[in-house]
């Protein structure tokens, strides 16, 4: 293992201590960990949070118009509850905390039972599930589809929202809204290792690739052999384009009955004559040369479905550690989410202007 | 008979010792069909438990469990974090102000941890989880406990035996929760890394009480 590391035990703090030398603007809070904005607005606070090695996210979303607060765990592990519960109260201003989370089994636990304390304490709380990857067919006889690349849109989208005063339930109906409209599908070139196993997470061949890959190296949908560009390119979105239907049971909060409630919800489709933001991501080992490549062939192949990319994003902003690859996601919008998405934002990891 | 103050102590130091000594088998377990942090993961949570419980042991054993729930959300992180937490802070709020567990706390406590459990992680029985452990081993304890007159000792035996055979079902069990999930079929054939780790934890109760 070749990494830019003293120890292995150390790779968190030390990166949390990098940057809050690299942005003053910004509270960096060692024990527990914990980034949030140094000064917070009147406003509904956005709290996120994961594990670490996924770097700009989620510690470089915190600031204005993104988030008011990040949780960062051990390298692909979840953080914990008093993490999150001690943010919350950090950045909380009266108008109540909004957790965004990523579905994966220790995350949703954590964040619930840091919701709950966060309730315990009279302040108004609610907690939204990201569960964008289609490499997971159903959610029946699994933990459900994965939090991955629609999270970064969301953080900008929500985060802005709450920026321009929004409610917490507008906030989280937006959040919800987000959820239901995109969709995302990666894959991997090479694997990445996490610095306290010191090995690579899985093997991939030297002419393997694995199609539906997790932002943690879990297992996709298929292995196959190297191909080119364009048709990984086209894999990707013809699986994203031709998902319909996905339907979860997920749980949030009811801040009348003080407890959680289970809700159905169901993807909404994406057709010709609809309008995407297309988002192209590093795995954090893939240049931006290569994804332009690939985003080359997605607008080939949405403009031939009669489907019209009116924002793009391109670049590493949901990585693996130095894992090389690229993951696609598409956000069906409409003149509420653009008003959003086009809002300024400046934070370390993403800035618009 | 009853299970004392110190002998929880005891019990949790003995968890801490051994999960670390467990810690690569239950990491390499992990690693079939998990990411492969389970043994880094308890390890740390329960060394942590161990060196703070200087602080706490002298409070009572509703107060011991609580706060050594309170320690192990903090500091394991992943799924068992908040599970094994939710489990010793309900079983400690359940037996607040206990100096000594008779037969019936004994069940307070197993039966607490296991709805703690089901309240954090919503799991079915046959999901390839730490539940899979849990349920048969307060079911056995229970039944154990009707027949023979409330004997602790003879009780615990029944369902660390139970907690045994759980683990070992889970081998052939195909994961509907976590991150094994994802593997659907592949991930029969291997033991579950949560049941294993609550498997020990029982264990270490019984060699506690049996000594």
């Amino acid at each position: 293992m070749k990494k830019l590391i003293n120890d292995v035990d150390n790779v968190v703090v030390e990166q949390l201590q990098g940057m809050a030398l690299a942005h003053p603007e910004l509270k960096v809070n060692i024990d527990p960990h914990y980034i949030c904005r140094a000064v917070t607005g009147d406003k509904v606070a956005v709290v996120s949070g994961g594990g670490s090695g996924h770097e700009p996210m989620h510690g470089g979303f915190v600031g204005y118009g993104m988030l008011d607060g990040a949780c960062p765990g051990e390298v692909f592990t979840s953080p914990t509850p008093d993490q999150m519960y001690e943010c919350a109260k950090a950045v909380e201003n009266g108008k109540g905390v909004l957790f965004l989370v990523k579905n994966y089994t220790g995350d949703v636990m954590n964040f619930e039972t840091a919701a709950e304390l966060v309730a315990a304490e009279g302040i108004a709380v609610q907690s939204i599930l990201v569960d964008d990857d289609v490499a997971v067919k159903d959610s029946l006889y699994t933990a459900g589809r994965r939090g991955v690349g629609l999270t970064v849109l969301m953080e900008k989208i929500v985060g802005a929202a709450a920026e321009a005063g929004c409610d917490l339930d507008t906030c989280a109906d937006l959040a919800r809204k987000v959820n239901l409209n995109g969709r995302s599908l990666g894959m991997a070139l090479t694997s990445c290792t996490v610095p306290a196993a010191g090995k690579p997470t899985f093997e991939l061949g030297e002419q393997e690739i694995e199609i539906g890959i997790g932002i943690h190296g879990e297992p996709g949908i298929e292995r196959a052999t190297m191909k080119s560009v364009d048709e990984i390119t086209e894999i990707l979105t013809t699986r994203i384009l031709a998902d319909k239907g996905y339907t979860r049971t997920i749980r949030e909060w009811d801040r009348v009955a003080n407890d959680w409630v289970e809700k159905e919800l169901v993807d909404e489709d994406l057709n010709s004559g609809d309008q995407v933001i297309a988002f192209v991501n590093s795995m954090g080992g893939t240049p931006l040369s290569e994804l332009y490549a690939v985003y080359r062939k997605l607008d080939e192949i949405c403009t031939a479905k009669g489907i019209t990319i009116v924002r793009n994003l391109i670049g590493p902003y949901i990585t693996s550690l130095e894992m090389q690859g690229c993951s696609i996601t598409l956000l069906k919008v409409d003149e509420e989410l653009l008003k959003y998405w086009d809002a300024p934002a400046q934070t370390p990891g993403f800035v618009a202007r | 008979m009853g299970v004392k103050k110190e002998e929880i102590v005891f019990w949790l130091e003995r968890v801490a010792e051994v999960m670390a000594a467990n810690r690569e088998y239950l990491t390499e377990l992990d690693s079939a069909i998990g990411d492969a942090d389970h043994g880094i993961n308890m390890h740390r949570g329960f060394d942590k438990v161990k060196a703070s419980l200087p602080e706490y042991a002298s409070g009572d054993i509703g107060n011991i469990l609580k706060t050594t729930g309170m320690k192990l959300m903090s500091s394991v992180g992943g799924a068992s974090g908040p599970l094994y937490g939710t489990c010793f802070m309900r079983s400690g709020m359940a037996l607040a102000g206990k100096e000594e567990l008779d037969c019936a706390d004994l069940l307070v406590l197993l039966k607490n941890c296991t709805e703690g459990i089901v309240q954090r992680g919503k799991p079915n029985p046959g999901d390839k989880t730490m539940y899979d452990v849990w349920l048969p081993s307060v079911q056995a304890y229970e039944q154990a406990a009707s027949e023979n007159g409330n004997n602790v000792l003879a009780s615990l035996q029944a369902a660390v035996q139970a907690a045994r055979e759980g683990m070992t079902a889970t081998i052939e069990m195909l994961a509907k929760k976590g991150r094994a999930s994802y593997l659907g079929e592949r991930s029969v054939g291997h033991q579950d890394p949560g049941a294993t780790s609550s498997y020990l934890m029982l264990q270490a109760l019984l060699d506690v009480i049996n000594t």
